[in-house]
């Protein structure tokens, strides 16, 4: 890695402080914008030079902050009447550099900066879409790529949803622990999106999306570090730390999808496993798990099996079930019902889905699930049409081959022990 | 006399190395610890998890307190240590330089002479 690459990692991970402290110091988000870009352009020519500052946030705040009231005075020359919330900027130059320096309250500019983009105004894809600009520093070109649209489609997105949110007006002031915990609960739904946009991709798309994730569990440990002590941001990093560690491992050589039970488990991340490990036992001694805990403890149950024959179905199941209560949803039911098919049989399991019909018909994974259970209970002409429902939703060709495997199974098993009769 | 070399650094730069750079890093690490190993001087090496895995057990007054997080909030973390055999401070200054050759960009090495030393038995 050369000094070069090394300034770009640097900056990198200073963005999101050094721009919470800008968009804190302006309160708009494009002259904190700039007055970071033009920060970083001087750190450009600046720390090769001088060698990287020992506190490189501070450093962009402070070079970044001064820049843009230079900027500011300029153009109060050509306009004599200046409005007045940039005139006070000016005047408590002196003051806020001071204060550039000191890091308490840091942590609430990160969290409204992280906040502002996940205004509820904004669909979630442009919530994550702002995220990875104004936060993560990604070019509109690499998000544009991403989420698979042109560049300058992406730019009008981004400049529309950057309106929408400077015109909401997000309080500046320090919040309360009830914002505070309601703002942190909305960062990490959109963490938790944008991870599911990177992996949710096919395989054809994941070397474009791939980096989705990446950014996601980069963002996940920012939010741990801000706040190390909840259980659920512990938790919602492991999720995503686990499932990641997946990835090498989710699609064959021709990019069709594996099932976590086929998977090649030698090459899961047992980095990411150990770190993702790691977190729950930290979490689960606080003795509450929420959603994301849970669903992290459900993965975990997963990265532990040494084979899928080894997995704790068991405890699994459990922890759906406390899962459903929590936050039920039939999603929700209908993978507790996997579980369950293991423990006590697909009869169990198939009384649990079959009340979910109605809000699951038009879902792939409903009828693919449900006509694994009836296959296992011998119900053999209902599971092909089940099986039959699920192809018509496939939403890939990889999807509707696994569900046509499972057909050639059945017909399989017909064909060779035509003389079963049930009773 | 042995002395503990603390590798200090920021870890969200470090995590955000690619795998292709931090696997370079490593090589070249790695070929600093082959020379101390080849001399009998290299002792237990370790590579830490993210100060976001760490648990801290303070002691007050009472019982002792488990608190999430590392023990300090600083700008740079313990990344891991080495633990070298060195004549002098001199000789553990020489190795922390190879390291920090070895090492892009900034960080810092805490060298310290140990008061007590368990070497431990061949861990997997």
């Amino acid at each position: 890695m050369n000094d070069m690459a090394w300034i770009d990692a640097a900056l990198t991970s200073a963005r999101p402080q050094a721009m919470a402290a800008l968009l804190r110091y302006f309160h708009d988000l494009d002259t904190a914008e700039e007055a970071y870009q033009e920060a970083c352009l001087r750190a450009l020519r600046n720390w090769p030079r001088n060698g990287p500052p020992r506190d490189p946030a501070a450093w962009l705040i402070f070079v970044g902050r001064n820049a843009a009231i230079d900027q500011v005075r300029r153009r109060v020359r050509q306009q004599p009447l200046p409005e007045e919330a940039v005139l006070s900027d000016r005047e408590d130059a002196e003051e806020r550099a001071a204060e550039a320096l000191d890091q308490s309250g840091y942590r609430d500019d990160i969290l409204r900066l992280l906040f502002i983009c996940c205004h509820p105004d904004l669909p979630a894809t442009q919530q994550i879409e702002l995220a990875l600009r104004v936060v993560s520093g990604l070019t509109v070109r690499e998000i544009a790529k991403a989420f698979l649209v042109g560049e300058s489609a992406m730019e009008q997105r981004i400049t529309r949803a950057k309106s929408k949110v400077g015109r909401a007006g997000v309080a500046f002031e320090a919040p309360g622990p009830a914002e505070r915990a309601e703002r942190l609960a909305a960062v990490a739904a959109m963490v938790y999106l944008l991870f599911n946009e990177g992996y949710s991709a096919s395989s054809g798309e994941m070397p474009l999306r791939g980096p989705l994730c990446d950014e996601a569990i980069r963002l996940a440990r920012l939010l741990l570090r801000l706040y190390p002590a909840e259980p659920e941001i512990m938790g919602l990093t492991a999720l995503l730390l686990l499932q990641h560690a997946r990835s090498a491992a989710r699609f064959d050589a021709g990019g069709s999808a594996i099932s976590l039970e086929e998977q090649d488990r030698s090459l899961w991340n047992a980095k990411m496993i150990a770190e993702g490990l790691a977190l729950i036992d930290k979490a689960m001694r606080h003795r509450r798990p929420g959603p994301y805990l849970l669903q992290a403890a459900i993965a975990a149950l997963h990265s532990r099996a040494a084979s899928a024959e080894a997995t704790d179905w068991q405890e699994i199941d459990v922890l759906y079930s406390m899962l459903e209560r929590l936050s039920p949803s039939p999603v929700v039911t209908l993978n507790r019902a996997v579980a369950t098919a293991k423990v006590h049989g697909a009869d169990a399991a198939l009384d649990m889905v079959e009340p979910l019909e109605e809000q699951l018909s038009g879902y792939f994974y409903f009828w693919g699930v449900k006509g694994r259970f009836l296959t296992d209970c011998g119900r053999h002409a209902e599971a092909r049409e089940a099986f039959n429902r699920a192809i018509s939703l496939a939403n890939n060709a990889a999807e509707a081959a696994h569900i046509r495997a499972q057909l050639d199974l059945l017909a399989g098993e017909a064909a060779n022990s035509p003389a079963v009769v049930r009773p | 006399m042995l002395y503990a070399i603390l590798c200090y650094n920021q870890e969200d730069v470090v995590g955000s190395w690619t795998r292709e750079e931090d696997d370079a890093c490593m090589a070249r690490l790695f070929k600093v610890e082959e020379k101390l190993a080849r001399q009998g001087r290299l002792g237990p090496v370790a590579r830490l998890l993210p100060t976001t895995a760490a648990t801290t057990l303070r002691k007050g007054k009472g019982e002792p307190l488990v608190l999430d997080g590392p023990f300090a909030e600083t700008k740079e973390q313990l990344l891991g240590f080495y633990l070298v055999d060195c004549d002098d401070l001199d000789a553990a200054l020489d190795v922390a330089r190879d390291l920090t050759a070895a090492n892009p960009g900034t960080g810092s090495y805490e060298i310290r002479p140990l008061q007590l030393f368990h070497p431990g038995g061949a861990v997997k």
